[in-house]
């Protein structure tokens, strides 16, 4: 008991120093101690008294999106600056339940919007394999904190792919659940129809652990969804050195482009390879919709930002602007000075393609095309293929500042984001390393199939091996 | 379809949103750069598609319009810039008269 209580303090301590240390890797924007250990102590006499808790005295790291009790959750804006949820994230209180203890709160793009953390008032995050280089986003925090080894599992939240892309940068397994799956009650809404709470994590099987942990129907959250939570894989072990023998997994050819970069074109294919070893039947498929998803994306996302984003105007939460004398005035200096750069410009898109004589040509349209890309998915997998196979990005972690133009930085999402426009799991996994910075190969599947996405990911990280981080 | 800077200006607005004059040219910039790779989507045909508003299989899901017990542990009021008596407190409307 007293080396679970150790485990916790531990990890509290390499938070501590990622945050203010010499390291100065900016992941982690807050610590508690006191209820760390408080926690720490509960989970240990628990333990002692014969409790099965699947992930008892577990450390976890949860992205600042994510409504704690016992840290603040700002979403790394000034907007939110200094508060503290009333209420605790369902996915949070489940996790407690199976033993986890919350070490810290990570940094992370403001309310989820980049794919770099820098848009966070806290400042970016770096790389722990380079820190010159992002750790992705918007869950760059997390996904860093777990390649850092402050904690073995994380939080994230996913609308565009802001766990996988992160995961790939950083080399840690990044999962995004099914649509539904895990209850958003206590995520910080975004991009309501597409958001999700995912895990970042060392290894496939303690993904799968933290994702079956958080799942289940939630009364607090309508979208969640009445469904079966699968065995435990830690129970079962169903997950590692099975082969892939009636397995079979599509290669969308929309995912390879030329303009891919060749080095994770070449990961790809050696991973590809490793797959038809396992017993995987490789078979070629179309997602002919595919290059229209970021710009579906970037319609949907900030429209349904804009409107749940209306609640953050100096009346309910955080910083008031104090120099007004008008409720109207207040309104507009607030969210002016609380908001960044980033959030501003797609909350004005969003109002943009949500008003009058605009709505049709842009929102209506975009959610007809989002039809037809959740379209191909169907078709795929009723055409007899279980999983899809490819990467999770164009190219490996960037230089922080390299890329300046907005939409460019969107286009780093462009594996990703199909997924959560088709509301289907997927998992992102290294598959090897190219002049040091890891690469991400990713799964997709069925609405609610996360049990086979985990055994394909399972079984190729086990095949992999060390080559997957070498 | 591209914005003119009074249209940046009405967005602003609707945002509730307050942009400096000397920054609109390059907001207006930045809104016509990224809506311009949104212009894809006209030429799309979805004569044959109903339009998706979520992904489930019945669509957006909702719930029991009843009140349920929700596990606050604090008030709202409490988080709130300014309150008094449980109240929040807001500035005047400039449309209201003075006392």
């Amino acid at each position: 008991m007293q080396n679970l209580i150790d485990t916790i303090s531990e990890s509290v301590d390499r938070a501590t120093d990622a945050r203010f240390g010499p390291a100065g890797l900016n992941i982690v924007v807050a610590t508690n101690r006191a209820s760390s250990a408080a926690c720490a102590e509960q989970v240990a006499l628990q333990y002692g008294r014969g409790d099965n808790m699947s992930l008892a005295g577990v450390p976890i790291a949860v992205k600042d999106n994510i409504a704690t009790l016992d840290m603040p959750t700002t979403c790394a804006s000034r907007i939110l600056a200094g508060y503290t949820s009333p209420y605790e994230a369902t996915a949070i209180t489940k996790l407690r339940a199976s033993g986890a203890v919350v070490i810290a709160k990570t940094n992370m793009d403001e309310f989820a919007m980049g794919s770099s953390t820098e848009t966070s008032a806290y400042g970016p995050s770096r790389n722990p394999i380079d820190p010159d280089r992002s750790p992705g986003g918007s869950s760059g925090g997390s996904a860093a904190a777990v390649a850092a080894g402050i904690t073995t599992i994380a939080l994230g939240s996913e609308t565009g792919g802001s766990v996988r892309q992160p995961a790939a940068f950083c080399g840690v397994v990044g999962v995004k659940p099914t649509y539904g799956r895990i209850s958003r009650f206590g995520l910080v809404a975004f991009g309501s129809s597409l958001d999700q709470i995912g895990v970042c994590a060392r290894s496939v099987r303690e993904g799968a652990i933290a994702t079956y942990a958080m799942s289940g129907r939630d009364p607090y959250d309508s979208t969640s969804a009445d469904v079966p939570v699968p065995p435990n894989p830690g129970e079962v072990e169903a997950y590692r050195g099975k082969t892939l023998s009636g397995v079979t997994i599509g290669i969308p050819s929309e995912y390879f482009p030329p303009s891919l970069d060749a080095d994770v074109r070449a990961r790809c294919d050696v991973a590809i390879e490793v797959l038809r070893g396992l017993g995987a039947k490789i078979v070629d498929v179309s997602l002919p919709h595919t290059s229209l998803a970021i710009p579906v994306y970037y319609v949907i996302a900030p429209a349904e930002a804009s409107s749940n984003l209306a609640r953050f105007d100096g009346v309910r939460y955080g910083p008031r602007a104090a120099d007004t004398t008008d409720l109207r005035a207040m309104y507009d200096a607030t969210r002016s000075r609380g908001f960044g750069a980033e959030v501003q410009r797609r909350i004005m898109i969003g109002t943009y393609v949500l008003s009058h004589g605009y709505y049709d040509a842009y929102y209506k349209k975009a959610q007809s095309v989002r039809a037809l890309i959740a379209g191909d998915f169907a078709t795929v997998f009723a055409s007899g293929v279980d999983a899809l196979f490819t990467p999770t990005t164009p190219t490996p972690a960037f230089r922080l500042g390299a890329v300046t133009d907005p939409y460019e930085m969107y286009m780093s999402d462009i594996f990703t984001v199909t997924a959560n426009l088709a509301g289907i799991p997927a998992i992102s996994i290294p598959i090897g390393r190219v002049d040091g910075l890891p690469i991400g190969g990713q799964f997709l599947a069925r609405h609610f199939d996360e049990p086979r996405m985990f055994h394909v990911a399972a079984a190729l990280e086990a095949a992999l091996g060390e080559e997957a981080h070498a | 379809m591209a914005v003119t800077e009074e249209d940046v200006r009405k967005i602003a607005d609707l945002a509730r949103l307050s942009i400096a004059d000397a920054d609109v040219p390059s907001v207006t910039a930045h809104l016509n750069s990224i809506l311009s790779h949104m212009d894809v989507l006209g030429k799309v045909d979805t004569s044959s598609v109903e339009p998706i508003a979520g992904i489930g299989a019945d669509g957006a899901p909702l719930r029991g319009d009843s009140v349920a017990p929700h596990p606050m542990k604090a008030t709202a009021a409490v988080l709130a810039p300014q309150s008094r008596d449980g109240f929040i407190l807001v500035p005047r409307l400039s449309t209201h008269e003075e006392l």
